[in-house]
């Protein structure tokens, strides 16, 4: 294991979310979401994107961003499972951006301190962004939990369809040598912002939830194939074209 | 987009002729028009009429591109592409501001186009069916709405005027974007360039269409030039346009699906074949082949978001009775 698949793994699970997010755009709840949830998109993307570049680099076989996200099969993505999961309804996919941004906003600001020059460059970023998705979706998350009787109800089933992905978030994938941040040593900053939201929320952690894992492996659910064959299909369908 | 945004409007006022005519001095000087100044009843909802429905097809143009942001062929496309749709749905949220300042409220605007009341550019009831769609939306269906909009930066109503300015701002490099994405593929692989060749075949007469009737059979017009919300006809926008593109279609080595076209040395600018107005109002009148699903889009959208609506105004309900409860 090295360090490029390391930064792979980073890479993946933001262009993932990303795309996840993006095929919102035009069909939110209000026209304010439907502008929101492209920004927060562009913001994965664009990160995924030099992470594919540094991940490339760092591999030295030639493949650049377009090559890693266009000709990997699902098998040979390496993200976690929690960023694949469908965007379900606004509920899910707003607590999904929570528990995401929740655990990226810690790593970012310890990478910003990262020896890798890119790395630490993409955190100075991208630890900005997460601040305000962990606030945009926090703030869904507490309207929702304490809205109405049916929005609560909802939010609190998204609870139980996504906890289950959130202990995959600290565990350790390809090894960086110390380049990356410690996943498991985030999970205190991640049990604050969480318990504080869903606080608010008036939303309960379900207990005896089994946790599942297997993403840094290449071992998904199915929804991750579908969503690769839609991205895929066009650059697939004409290899060696340029766009 | 603006032309068909009249399409329609009804002008008819019954003020005395002395406001009508105090109104129109200040029209003539060049004056803005500012919400809370008085009006005719016409101009305000020919108004409503126009900016509601310019709103509106920002809105439901976010479709036919939003269809290929998850295919884009690289990232860089992607990102680009999904900044672009975000630019048409904040040009929707400015306009539908600029409507509500002359009382009209955004739930309101959005029921008419759920119900049909209300139109919206019929160019968007045409189908995305290839990569090469998206740039050519950019090149020719941008491109048009800027012919359109460019004036409207001096329209009368101060509110829409100023909007329109950034809007065209935005548009013009949308319009640039979309070039180098045909570009890109009329230097590419044959397929490519097949590509692109079939989308401007496709995409040609709509864009014609999108200025509207021809002059001879555009209702209210002379009203709405006199209110100067309108400032070119119809026609005189669609040559400007012709004249703008074919070069540029040229240049890239692509044909304009239109046997008749032909420079014409005495007007300096290009004659064109006839243009299918039976499809032009088939279109507009819902015949299209996407118009129902387009609807049915926003529709569900709005269905499914309405518990989400709901909840936002109960939690804010909430959390002002709590605050005063402390108070």
């Amino acid at each position: 294991m090295a360090l490029w698949e390391a930064v792979l793994e980073l890479a993946d699970d933001h262009l993932v979310l990303g795309h996840r997010v993006s095929e919102w755009c035009g069909h939110a709840p209000m026209l304010e979401e439907d502008l929101a949830m492209p920004n927060m998109a562009l913001d994965l993307i664009g990160t995924a994107r030099t992470l594919y570049d540094h991940a490339g680099a760092l591999e030295g076989a030639g493949r650049d961003e377009n090559r890693l996200a266009y000709f990997r099969d699902e098998r040979a993505y390496v993200n976690c499972l929690l960023v694949e999961r469908p965007n379900g309804d606004f509920a899910q996919t707003m607590l999904r951006q929570l528990y995401f941004a929740a655990f990226m906003e810690p790593y970012w600001r310890q990478a910003l301190h990262s020896s890798d020059a890119v790395i630490a460059g993409v955190a100075g970023k991208a630890v900005k962004e997460m601040a305000y998705h962990i606030r945009h979706a926090g703030e869904w998350v507490i309207r929702l939990g304490d809205g109405t009787e049916e929005s609560a109800r909802r939010m609190q089933s998204a609870v139980r369809a996504l906890h289950g992905y959130t202990g995959e978030l600290f565990e350790a994938g390809a090894d960086a040598g110390g380049v990356l941040p410690d996943r498991a040593a985030l999970r205190g900053d991640w049990d604050r912002v969480i318990g504080e939201v869903f606080a608010e929320a008036g939303l309960r952690q379900p207990d005896g939830v089994p946790m599942q894992s297997g993403g840094r492996r290449g071992l998904h659910g199915e929804g991750l194939g579908h969503l690769l064959a839609e991205m895929q299909s066009l650059a697939r369908a004409h290899p060696g074209a340029v766009w | 987009m603006y032309s068909q945004g009249l399409i329609g409007a009804d002008g008819r006022t019954d003020e005395a002729p002395e406001f009508l005519e105090a109104f129109q001095k200040r029209i003539d000087a060049e004056e803005k028009i500012e919400p809370m100044d008085a009006m005719p009843e016409g101009y305000r909802r020919t108004l409503i009429r126009q900016i509601g429905q310019h709103a509106h097809s920002e809105i439901v143009g976010m479709l036919p591109e939003g269809n290929w942001i998850t295919r884009a062929p690289s990232l860089k496309r992607k990102a680009a592409l999904l900044a672009k749709v975000q630019d048409e749905g904040g040009h929707g949220l400015y306009l539908y501001a600029a409507a509500e300042t002359l009382g009209v409220s955004r739930d309101q605007m959005t029921e008419e186009l759920l119900s049909g009341k209300a139109k919206y550019s019929s160019i968007f009831n045409y189908p995305t069916l290839s990569w090469a769609d998206i740039g050519t939306i950019g090149w020719l269906v941008d491109g048009a709405a800027i012919m359109n909009q460019i004036p409207l930066c001096r329209c009368s109503f101060g509110p829409y005027a100023r909007a329109m300015i950034r809007v065209c701002k935005e548009e013009s490099f949308h319009q640039r974007q979309g070039y180098e994405i045909v570009m890109t593929l009329a230097r590419g692989t044959p397929e490519q360039k097949a590509m692109a060749q079939d989308s401007l075949n496709r995409w040609w007469w709509p864009s014609l269409m999108m200025f509207g009737p021809h002059d001879a059979e555009s209702q209210h017009s002379d009203q709405n030039m006199k209110w100067k919300i309108k400032r070119f006809s119809n026609d005189e926008l669609r040559q400007k346009f012709i004249d703008a593109t074919v070069p540029q279609a040229q240049f890239l080595g692509l044909s304009v699906p239109d046997p008749d076209l032909t420079w014409n040395e005495e007007k300096g600018g290009y004659d064109h074949g006839p243009i299918d107005w039976d499809e032009f109002w088939r279109v507009v009148k819902g015949g299209g082949v996407m118009n129902r699903d387009r609807i049915e889009a926003r529709q569900k959208a709005w269905d499914d978001g309405a518990w989400v609506r709901e909840a936002a105004l109960a939690h804010a309900e909430k959390r002002r009775a709590r605050k005063l409860a402390a108070e």
